[in-house]
């Protein structure tokens, strides 16, 4: 019962990150219509990076993480820029495409970089452990969980009260009412892959401090896809919902693999089972707009 | 009209079947034919290494043709087309070991087998289209990954299993000299096929239903049946391309399918030129050969500074993958259709030669 419970704190810690990134991955999908297949990079390179400030200049962490930040932020507008800017227009497939290219891209270079090898964060925090409600629970776990809530709390704002979040909400509604209100819609492009980049970040540091950097990092972005079907692609709290519902889900999975079924790599395998249910029987998700239209 | 040797300037046509021909001139037709005979001859030429990258472009040409005519001619995206690879790879060594079926048999049954794999996963194709379809695909390709490593008695599971050589009346075709010319028969037929497959009203159903899914719907042409014909066919070139890589190495271990190598099919036609039969196999060519090249540019700057400084030899696995995803954004943003696109102003070059505009 215990193993049981631990699974499910584990389960919601781990959703709450693919929470995260799957959020990020909608804001893209909101702002430009893009299906970004390179999401996972995204927290791969800023977990590098990150890394390589904190081991290879020594730096605190309370000044390499604010770099890697800023670091992230222009690399998604020059990302945006240089490579998604030209195949505005074209056909979905050649985007998703660009954006799968990028995927193994990066991939390869980070490894190219930093080696194949799982690599440790210096520790961050003085205590290893801390006790939750009787349990012990790793001091980064809870750091984690409270900085997704963060992280969220932070969108729901941005979306709701700051003039950029609003002016790329009445983007991703119609771009040309959009941009007869005065709001640059290319601007708000580049700040959307912008944006995405560096909480993808952020969610890419905190699992490099729990399990280490590796490349392995870069299936967080293949595991956001059942989350953001499962909570519609253009929904933000949806996507927090799917992950959340994922990262339970593959631990329950687990569980009930693990007790009886022993069939192995369930942990991995269930979301995608769970992926192609939703997309036989409700493709739009729990929260997404439903196109209308009769196929 | 139908013995000209020389393409009239213009674009006229006074009969369908005109339209429809496979070769517009009789040189075409001819050059064609040659083309084969060369290949024909080309085992008594070359050595080995040129033998094996003939054989890896014909039965990846296979399956990248299949592609093709899932992506580039039914405009359905599949994200997972190595995965189905590996399933007729798999399914033909089954079928020969397991039934003591021949392998000139097993390899068609194979393609069936995938087919029905195929259509299987194409159930959701029926009702998604675009980014959904391409999503519904990456799961297919995890979900045969994890029943590639789990299903012992299919794929003899993490040891691999071992694939009886081709063989033909007790003639085996064990070796690459001989292998290449069963590559070379199955390449033509399937070429053949899929260029046949666009000159009837399927074919043209395909292109309708890539172009204007609405309007193709109007004019009475079934998108769920051809969604799912399309994801069909797709899966059964990849089942043959995989039974032949299959009988060609005479071992499948599981661990080859993996999603770079279903990115690497998507490369391919992107490159060749989506919606290009020919394309296909340019576009295969090019990414077979894209290794090698950069292998021999690695070996040229052995020694010299630069491979001092990014360490070459220990890089050049992640170069490769770095270079195919390179390739891919490079074609997509300067040249989206493709080599085939880049041939045809070639020949329209030469066609107005001196008077070029």
């Amino acid at each position: 019962m215990t193993l049981l419970f631990q699974l499910l704190v584990n389960g919601l810690i781990v959703g709450a990150l693919y929470g995260v990134v799957a959020m990020s991955f909608v804001l893209i999908y909101k702002a430009s219509r893009i299906v970004n297949f390179a999401q996972g990079e995204f927290l791969l390179i800023g977990a590098w990076t990150c890394w390589w400030l904190l081991t290879h200049w020594q730096l605190p962490f309370w000044i390499g993480f604010p770099i890697t930040l800023a670091f992230m932020l222009i690399f998604g507008v020059v990302l945006q820029i240089v490579v998604l800017r030209p195949m505005i227009g074209e056909p979905i497939i050649s985007v998703i495409m660009v954006t799968i290219g990028l995927s193994i891209f990066f991939q390869a270079m980070m490894k190219w970089m930093f080696g194949v090898f799982a690599k440790p964060f210096p520790p961050i925090f003085g205590s290893p452990t801390m006790s939750v409600f009787g349990l012990e629970v790793q001091t980064v776990y809870v750091m984690s969980l409270a900085i997704s809530l963060l992280i969220m709390a932070g969108f729901g704002w941005f979306f709701k009260y700051s003039r950029m979040g609003l002016a790329m909400r009445a983007t991703a509604f119609d771009q040309q009412v959009a941009q007869s209100l005065g709001i640059s819609v290319r601007q708000m492009f580049a700040m959307s892959w912008a944006i995405s980049a560096m909480v993808s970040a952020v969610a890419g540091v905190t699992v490099g401090v729990v399990n280490g950097v590796s490349s392995a990092l870069s299936f967080f972005g293949i595991k956001v896809f059942p989350a953001v079907i499962l909570g519609g692609l253009d929904s933000v709290a949806g996507a927090v919902l799917g992950g959340l519902i994922v990262g339970v889900l593959e631990n329950l999975a687990h569980y009930v693999d693990s007790q009886w079924l022993n069939w192995g790599n369930m942990y991995e395998i269930a979301p995608f089972y769970v992926l192609i249910v939703i997309l036989m029987i409700k493709p739009y998700g729990l929260f997404g707009t439903k196109d209308i239209e009769r196929v | 009209m139908a013995n000209i040797s020389l393409i009239p300037c213009g674009d006229f046509k006074t009969t369908y079947a005109a339209d429809t021909t496979i070769f517009p001139t009789v040189t075409s037709r001819n050059f064609a034919i040659l083309g084969v005979l060369i290949l024909l001859v080309f085992p008594a030429f070359m050595d080995r290494y040129w033998l094996n990258l003939c054989i890896q472009i014909g039965y990846l040409g296979i399956a990248a043709l299949g592609l093709n005519i899932l992506v580039g001619f039914t405009g359905q995206i599949s994200i997972g087309h190595a995965a189905f690879f590996g399933f007729g790879a798999f399914a033909s060594a089954w079928l020969s070991n397991s039934f003591a079926i021949p392998v000139a048999l097993a390899i068609p049954l194979a393609g069936v087998m995938t087919t029905a794999v195929g259509m299987l996963f194409g159930v959701p194709a029926a009702r998604l289209k675009g980014l959904y379809l391409a999503i519904a695909t990456l799961a297919a390709q995890y979900i045969l990954q994890d029943f590639f490593a789990r299903a012992d008695w299919f794929t003899g599971g993490t040891a691999g299993t071992i694939a009886e050589p081709f063989s033909l009346f007790g003639f085996a075709f064990d070796t690459d000299e001989r292998f290449f010319y069963v590559v070379l028969v199955y390449m033509v037929v399937m070429y053949i096929l899929a260029t046949n497959l666009m000159r009837t009203r399927d074919g043209r159903a395909l292109v309708a239903v890539r172009d204007h899914y609405l309007s193709a719907e109007i004019m009475g042409i079934n998108l769920t049946k051809y969604r799912t014909m399309s994801f069909g066919i797709s899966a059964f070139y990849a089942g043959i391309g995989g039974a032949l890589y299959a009988h060609y190495l005479q071992f499948v271990s599981v661990e080859g399918f993996t999603i770079l190598f279903s990115i690497q099919f998507l490369g391919m036609i992107i490159i060749g030129g989506l919606g290009s039969i020919m394309g296909s196999l340019m576009g295969t060519a090019f990414m077979v050969l894209l290794p090698e090249v950069m292998q021999a540019i690695t070996t040229a700057l052995s020694g010299t500074a630069i491979d001092a400084a990014l360490n070459l030899k220990d890089a050049i696995a992640f170069l490769r993958e770095m270079a195919i995803g390179l390739v891919i954004i490079l074609f997509l943003v300067f040249e989206p259709d493709g080599l085939a696109h880049r041939w045809k102003q070639i020949k329209a070059y030469w066609k107005l030669y001196p008077f070029a505009h």
